[in-house]
């Protein structure tokens, strides 16, 4: 078998790769197999789109609030008790009657994984990197998020350090529900900006 | 790792699919946030910036198989393991 780096040489299954990077780092006393079973718990039930719905949600309610968020995005949710990462430079967009925001990475796959949980894997693909620069409204319409031609669409690209969360509009007829009502309203998609709730 | 997330904030994930699909993603996963948090003061930058070029190296990648080379990457970098460690570990 030949030591040649990916190019070149067909790489090895992925799999057996990052099993033996998870070996030889053990082995060295970086990471261990615990720390990796704790993270992976974690990601998997306790970070999740369910915190950023609790931010859109007191948005939703509380006007003051509403303004510190979208001036300062961080602090705000740090406020609500949401630590976590990837929101140290947090900026939150809100959507309006002429306005509708979508987020992409064209680069990667950066998100605000505090907020809304490790990113879909449509986030991820290659298609919706590309698309969602060149043909906004044509991609939020084949993923179900048609939007008047009126609408002025913004794109923000996570590629600079910033995460972006889109604010939503309170959908009509939601004026007696209580907070945690409008938080069970709030999906992930429409705080990426791909739907609304 | 900092997480200060009281368990009660139990709403719909609405997620729709699992947060890794298969467990081998979610233990590179983990590995990748333990040598941030060792090796990099939890600053996903340099891991970051691994991953980018591992995606724009082979775009068609599938997108765990990036996010294991920027790690190797990374930490073949940081001088943590040689160049051929990994290599030669699949080979025994």
């Amino acid at each position: 078998m030949t030591t040649g780096h990916h190019h070149g040489t067909p790489p090895a299954p992925v799999e057996r790769r990052a099993a033996a990077l998870e070996e030889l780092l053990a082995e060295q006393g970086l990471v261990s197999p615990e720390y990796i079973d704790a993270v992976q718990q974690a990601y998997e039930t306790q970070l999740g789109p369910m915190h950023g719905a609790r931010v859109v949600a007191r948005a939703w309610v509380d006007p003051a609030y509403r303004e510190h968020l979208l001036a300062n995005g961080t602090r705000a949710v740090h406020e609500l008790g949401i630590q976590g990462p990837e929101i140290e430079h947090l900026t939150v967009v809100a959507n309006g009657p002429e306005v509708h925001h979508v987020v992409v990475c064209t680069l990667c796959s950066c998100y605000p994984w505090a907020v809304l949980g490790l990113p879909p894997n449509w986030y991820k693909d290659p298609p919706y990197r590309a698309r969602m620069v060149r043909e906004p409204r044509t991609l939020l319409a084949e993923m179900g998020c048609p939007l008047h031609e009126s609408v002025e669409i913004q794109v923000w690209d996570s590629s600079a350090e910033s995460r972006y969360l889109v604010l939503p509009e309170r959908p009509p007829g939601t004026e007696g529900l209580s907070e945690a009502e409008l938080a069970a309203l709030v999906t992930r998609d429409s705080m990426v900006g791909v739907a609304v709730p | 790792m900092r997480l200060d997330l009281d368990g009660t904030a139990a709403p719909p994930r609405r997620n729709g699919e699992p947060v890794f699909d298969a467990p081998w993603q979610g233990r590179v996963f983990g590995l990748a946030a333990g040598v941030v948090a060792r090796r990099f003061d939890g600053d996903w930058a340099p891991f970051r910036r691994c991953l980018v070029d591992a995606i724009a190296d082979r775009p068609e990648r599938a997108y765990w198989d990036s996010w294991t080379a920027a790690l190797e990457e990374l930490v073949v970098g940081a001088g943590l393991l040689g160049r051929d460690a990994v290599a030669r570990r699949i080979a025994d």
